[in-house]
C-alpha cells in the first residue's frame, strides 16, 4: 500500500469579502493527504475547514471569496496554476468531493440513474454501451440493494443514509485518488453514520484513496483518521497522527476541545468549558488568535504570532508550547 | 379646517412610527445599509419632493368669507386659466410678472387652459391619497385576518382562505370595474373598491408568516409561560411580521397609484374635477392625433406618475434588501 | 390524476357558489338601484320616469327572490342573457370576440416567455458583472412605466410618426396579420421588465443550491450546470405562471384591444363600461372567474407534471 503524498497545500490564504470587511477565513494553512491515509480536519463552525475544501476544488462562492495566496498540489501540478477548463477536467476525475446535506445535493428533477451517468460520462467520454452496466455496479459498490431499481428513483425517494451512498458513488464514478467529504455524516443518524464511515473506510482501502475528512465531531476522528489537524479561526492550531494527538493534545485549544467531551469520567462533576465564545468573523484576536480564552496566555501571546513549529511527532502554532521545541532540539 | 387636521394628525402618527422603527436595530441596520447607494439616496430625495407636494396640497384656508379655499400649492403653482392650448413655456396672457418663471406657463396649458405644471402637481395629492388610504384600510384588515388564519388554524383559516379565495378568483380588473359603476366614481368610492381587491395579496402573505413564526421557540416559550393568544400575536408575532409587511406596502403603493392611472383613463376612476394623473392621460389621448401634435400634457403626467412609482420600486427593493438579502423574491 | 381533477373539480363548486353570492351582493345589493340609475343615466337630474325605465330594462324592479333565481340560472346555466344597450345575446358577441383576442393574446404571452427566458439565461450567467446590474436597473424602469404609456406612446411613435404599421383596426387569417403585430409587441415590451425579473431571480434561487456544487465538482461544465441543471429547476416556477396567465388570454387586454381597434372580449368590456351595460359586465364577471379556476387547476396539475416531488394527493 503505497503512501505516496496525493495532495500538498503550503500557506493557503482565502479570504472573503464582505461590506464590514474583509474575512481571512483560511489563513495559511498547510497539510499533506497521502494515498490510503485519511487527514481529519477538525475544528468548530467558523473555523475555515469548509472553506479549506472549496479552495482546493476551486468552488468558492464567487465573487465574494478569492484565494490570495498559497500553493495546492495534486500530484505534483498546483492547481492555483490551472485554467478553469483543465480544473474542470480534474474534478471527479482526480478528487472527488462529498458534502454535508445529501438531501439539498442531488438535483430533486433528476434521476439518481441520471445523475450517476451523467458523472460518469462527463469525463468517460461516449462510452454508451455498458455505462448502465458500470452505474449498477458503482450502486452495488456503496452497498445499496436492488441498484437497479435505485437508478430510477428520485432524490426524494431515498432515506438520507441511501442519499449519501448514492453521492459517494457518483463522487467515486471516476475512480478518483483524493476524496474531500465534507461532513458527510453531520446530517444523518448516529447508526448511519457508522455506515457511511465504515463504507468510506473500506473504499479507500480497496481504492487506495487518500481522503481529506472533514468534520468537528471528534468521535469520529477517533474512530476513522489517520491523522488529524485541528483548526481555529482559519489557522491550524495543531496537527499530526491521531494516536499523538488524541492521546496527549499539546495544543491549549485542541486540550480543551478533548476535555469538554462530556463521557462518562465527567460524572457528577462539573464539564469543563471553554471560557469566552469564539468571536464572529470581524472580531479575531491580533496576534495569537486564541490568547484571550486561553489559560495559558503569556505576553507575548497577544504580540507575536506563532509561527508553525516542528514537533518530533507534529506540529503546533504556540507560543507556550515551542518552548518544547527548543528542549527537543537540544535532546537530540 | 378638517383637512388640514386629518393631515396634521397623519404627519405625527408617520413621524412616530418612523422614529420608532429607526430605534430597532433591524431597521436602522437597514437603514444603514440603504444609505449607502446612491440610486437609493436618489429615489429617497424623489419621494421626499413628492410627499413635501402632497403635504403643499393638504393644507387649505379661505382668504375671506365667500372665496373658495386655496391650499398652499394653489398659492405658489396656480397659474391663470388661459382659453385653450399652449405650448410649453407660454406667456400668460394675463398680467406681467417681473420675475420671469412666473411669467410662463412652464409646461404648457392644456384643452380648457389649465396650466399643466399646476395640474401635474395636483395629481401629487390624489396619487397620494389614493394609495394612502388605500393601504391604511388594508392595512389592518389583512393583518387582523392573516395573522387569525394563521395561528388559529382549522375552522377559522379554513373559513378565512374561503373567503379570500372567492373574492381572489374574481379577476381583479373586471372587479374593480364592476365594483367603480356601482358604486360610482370618487375618492372614497376607488379607495374601497382598491382595497377590496388588494387585501388578499397581503392577507396571504401574512398568513403565511404567522404559520412560520407559529412554530418557532420563542412562540412556544410564550405559551409554556401561559400567555394569551392576542397578547402572543400583537406583542411577539406582530413585530416580526412588519418587515415583510412594509415592504409589500411599499410596493403595493406603487401598483395602487397605477391602478387608478388606467381605471381613470378607462372613466370609472376619479372624477374629472379632482386632478388626476390617469385624468390627464386620457384627455392628452386624443390630442396626440392634432395637428401640431400636443405632447407636453401627456408626457408630463406620464413623467410624474413614473418618477413616483420608480422611487418607490426602488426605495421597496433597497428596504428588502437592507433587512435580509436572501428574501430576495419578485 | 383523474381522481385529483375531480376532487378540484369538486372543490370548485363552492368556490363558484360563493362567487355568484358575492357578485349578486355586488350587483344587486350594495347599492341601491335608485342611486345607481341616478349615477348612470347621463341627464343631469333624472326624471322619475326615467329611473324607472332604466330599472325595468335591467330588469331591478322585480322583487329580490326573483332577481337572485334568475341571476344564479343565469350563472350557472351559462345564460347569460341580453345586453342591456345592444339587446343582443351575449353569447353571440363573447363567441365573435374570442378569436381575436385569443390571437393577440397567444402572441403577447408566448413572446414575452420566449423573450424573457433568454435574456434572464444571458443575466444569470453573467450575474454579478456589470450587465446583471444594469439590465436588473432596466427592469426596475421598464416596470415603472405605466401600460398606458407604452400602448400611447408605441402607437403613436410606430403607428402614426414612423408609419411602420397601421394604426388599428383587425382582419381575420394571415393577410391581418399586420394589424396584430404592433399590439402585440407593445404588450411583449410592456411586460418584459417585471417577467425578466422574476425569471432571473427564480433562475438565481436555484444557481446558489446546493446540487449546483454538486454538480461542478463532478466535472460538469459550467454551461451543462446552467441550460440543463438550473434551468429544469426553474422551469417549474416559470411554467406554473405561464399556466396561471392562459386564461387571461382568452379575457384579452382591455387597453390593447381598444387602443387599436381589435375586436376581442376586451373591447366588448370597455364598450360594456361605456354603455354602463350591467348585464355585460356581470356575463364577463363569471367568465373571468370560471377561467381563473380553470387556470388554477391547470396550473396545479402542470405543477404535478413537472416536478417529481409533488404527487397529487
Amino acid at each position: 500500500m503505497s503512501e505516496e503524498t496525493l495532495l500538498s497545500v503550503r500557506d493557503l490564504r482565502t479570504y472573503l469579502d464582505t461590506p464590514e470587511g474583509v474575512v481571512k477565513a483560511v489563513d495559511g494553512v498547510g497539510f499533506d493527504v497521502r494515498a490510503g491515509r485519511t487527514l481529519a480536519l477538525v475544528g468548530e463552525s467558523g473555523s475555515g475547514k469548509s472553506m479549506t475544501a472549496l479552495s482546493i476544488m476551486q468552488l468558492l462562492p464567487e465573487p465574494a471569496a478569492r484565494i490570495v495566496e498559497g500553493s495546492v498540489k495534486l500530484d505534483g501540478r498546483d492547481l492555483l496554476d490551472l485554467t478553469a477548463k483543465q480544473m474542470r477536467e480534474l474534478r471527479g476525475k482526480r478528487m472527488g468531493m462529498i458534502f454535508q446535506e445529501p438531501m439539498t445535493s442531488l438535483n430533486p428533477t433528476f434521476t439518481v440513474g441520471y445523475q450517476l451517468l451523467e458523472a460518469l460520462k462527463c469525463h468517460g467520454g461516449a462510452r454508451r454501451s455498458g455505462l448502465g452496466q458500470e452505474a449498477v455496479k458503482l450502486l452495488q459498490e456503496v452497498e445499496i440493494r436492488e441498484p437497479e431499481a435505485v437508478l430510477r428513483k428520485y432524490p426524494h425517494e431515498l432515506s438520507g443514509g441511501m442519499r449519501q451512498r448514492v453521492m459517494i458513488a457518483i463522487a467515486l464514478a471516476n475512480r478518483p485518488s483524493l476524496l474531500i467529504a465534507d461532513e458527510p455524516t453531520t446530517a444523518l443518524d448516529v447508526t448511519i453514520q457508522a455506515q457511511i464511515l465504515r463504507l468510506i473506510k473500506r473504499l479507500q482501502g480497496e481504492h487506495n484513496m487518500g481522503v481529506l475528512l472533514i468534520t468537528h465531531d471528534l468521535g469520529v476522528v477517533n474512530e476513522t483518521a489517520d491523522d488529524v489537524a485541528v483548526m481555529y479561526l482559519g489557522q491550524i492550531v495543531e496537527q499530526g497522527p491521531v494516536d499523538a494527538v488524541l492521546s496527549a493534545p499539546a495544543h491549549p485549544y485542541t486540550q480543551a476541545l478533548f476535555a469538554s467531551r462530556a463521557s462518562r469520567e465527567h460524572r457528577g462533576r462539573v464539564l469543563p468549558v471553554i471560557p469566552g465564545n469564539v468571536p464572529g468573523p470581524h472580531d479575531w484576536p491580533p496576534a495569537c488568535r486564541f490568547h484571550p480564552r486561553c489559560p495559558f496566555r503569556m505576553d507575548v501571546c497577544e504580540k507575536v504570532t506563532p509561527e508553525v513549529s516542528h514537533l518530533p511527532d507534529r506540529t503546533v502554532r504556540c507560543h507556550f508550547v515551542s518552548p518544547l521545541e527548543e528542549e527537543a532540539k537540544l535532546e537530540h | 379646517m378638517i383637512g388640514n387636521l386629518v393631515a396634521t394628525l397623519l404627519l405625527v402618527a408617520l413621524g412616530f412610527a418612523v422614529r420608532n422603527a429607526l430605534r430597532t436595530p433591524l431597521w436602522a441596520e437597514a437603514f444603514r445599509r440603504m444609505r449607502r447607494r446612491p440610486l437609493v439616496i436618489g429615489a429617497g430625495v424623489i419621494l421626499a419632493l413628492f410627499t413635501t407636494i402632497a403635504i403643499a396640497d393638504s393644507y387649505s384656508w379661505a382668504d375671506g368669507k365667500n372665496q373658495p379655499t386655496k391650499t398652499v400649492l394653489d398659492r405658489v403653482f396656480e397659474r391663470p386659466q388661459e382659453r385653450t392650448y399652449s405650448p410649453p413655456m407660454a406667456k400668460l396672457t394675463t398680467e406681467a410678472s417681473p420675475k420671469p418663471l412666473l411669467a410662463t406657463h412652464i409646461l404648457g396649458t392644456d384643452g380648457v387652459g389649465n396650466d399643466v405644471f399646476y395640474r401635474t402637481l395636483k395629481g401629487v395629492r390624489t396619487a397620494f391619497l389614493i394609495g394612502g388610504l388605500t393601504t391604511l384600510t388594508v392595512l389592518p384588515i389583512a393583518l387582523l385576518l392573516g395573522m387569525l388564519a394563521g395561528y388559529l388554524g382549522r375552522g377559522v383559516d379554513d373559513l378565512i382562505q374561503y373567503v379570500y379565495t372567492v373574492l381572489d378568483s374574481i379577476p381583479g380588473i373586471l372587479l374593480l370595474i364592476a365594483m367603480m359603476m356601482i358604486l360610482g366614481q370618487g375618492v372614497p368610492q376607488l379607495c374601497i373598491a382598491l382595497g377590496v381587491t388588494s387585501w388578499v395579496g397581503l392577507c396571504r402573505l401574512v398568513r403565511g408568516e404567522t404559520l412560520k413564526q407559529r412554530d418557532r421557540e420563542y412562540v412556544l416559550a410564550a405559551r409554556a409561560l401561559g400567555l394569551g393568544a392576542p397578547r402572543i400575536l400583537m406583542r411577539h408575532i406582530l413585530p416580526n411580521l412588519m418587515p415583510i409587511v412594509i415592504i409589500s406596502a411599499t410596493l403595493g403603493f406603487s401598483r395602487l397609484v397605477l391602478a387608478e392611472a388606467i381605471l381613470s383613463y378607462l372613466g370609472v376612476g376619479v372624477p374629472e374635477d379632482v386632478g388626476s394623473w390617469g385624468n390627464m392621460i386620457e384627455a392628452a389621448r386624443l390630442e396626440l392625433a392634432r395637428e401640431p401634435v400636443i405632447w407636453w400634457n401627456l408626457v408630463s403626467a406620464s413623467t410624474a406618475l413614473f418618477l413616483l412609482v420608480l422611487a418607490l420600486n426602488i426605495v421597496g427593493d433597497a428596504l428588502r434588501d437592507g433587512i435580509d438579502p436572501r428574501l430576495r423574491s419578485a | 390524476m383523474l381522481r385529483y381533477l375531480v376532487r378540484r373539480l369538486i372543490y370548485a363548486i363552492p368556490i363558484l357558489l360563493g362567487v355568484s353570492i358575492a357578485t349578486f351582493a355586488l350587483f344587486y345589493l350594495t347599492v341601491p338601484p335608485e342611486q345607481m340609475a341616478r349615477q348612470n343615466i347621463s341627464a343631469k337630474n333624472p326624471t322619475p320616469q326615467q329611473i324607472q325605465d332604466w330599472l325595468v330594462a335591467r330588469g331591478y324592479d322585480k322583487p329580490m327572490p326573483e332577481q337572485f333565481s334568475k341571476h344564479m340560472r343565469g350563472m350557472f346555466l351559462f345564460d347569460f342573457g341580453k345586453s342591456d344597450s345592444t339587446s343582443e345575446p351575449i353569447v353571440d358577441r363573447l363567441r365573435s370576440g374570442v378569436g381575436p383576442s385569443m390571437v393577440v393574446g397567444s402572441m403577447v404571452l408566448l413572446g414575452s416567455v420566449a423573450v424573457s427566458v433568454v435574456v434572464a439565461l444571458v443575466v444569470a450567467a453573467f450575474r454579478g458583472t456589470y450587465l446583471d446590474h444594469w439590465v436588473t436597473f432596466l427592469c426596475v424602469l421598464l416596470m415603472s412605466v405605466t401600460f398606458l404609456v407604452y400602448i400611447i406612446g408605441g402607437q403613436f411613435l410606430f403607428a402614426k410618426l414612423l408609419r411602420w404599421f397601421p394604426l388599428a383596426g383587425y382582419q381575420e387569417g394571415a393577410s391581418g396579420l399586420r394589424f396584430v403585430l404592433l399590439p402585440a409587441i407593445i404588450g411583449i415590451a410592456a411586460s418584459l421588465g417585471a417577467n425578466v425579473r422574476f425569471y432571473r431571480t427564480v433562475m438565481l434561487d436555484e444557481m446558489n443550491r446546493d446540487y449546483v456544487r454538486t454538480a461542478l465538482a463532478k466535472g460538469v461544465s459550467s454551461s451543462r450546470v446552467l441550460f440543463v441543471h438550473v434551468l429544469k429547476n426553474a422551469a417549474i416556477p416559470i411554467l406554473t405562471s405561464f399556466v396561471l396567465s392562459l386564461p387571461f388570454v382568452v379575457t384579452g387586454s382591455l387597453l390593447l384591444e381598444s387602443f387599436f381597434g381589435i375586436p376581442g372580449i376586451g373591447t366588448y368590456m370597455v364598450d360594456a363600461i361605456n354603455g354602463q351595460d350591467f348585464s355585460v359586465i356581470r356575463a364577463l364577471v363569471f367568465l373571468g372567474t370560471i377561467l381563473y379556476i380553470v387556470g388554477a387547476i391547470l396550473t396545479d396539475l402542470s405543477y404535478a407534471l413537472v416536478d417529481p416531488r409533488v404527487r397529487l394527493e
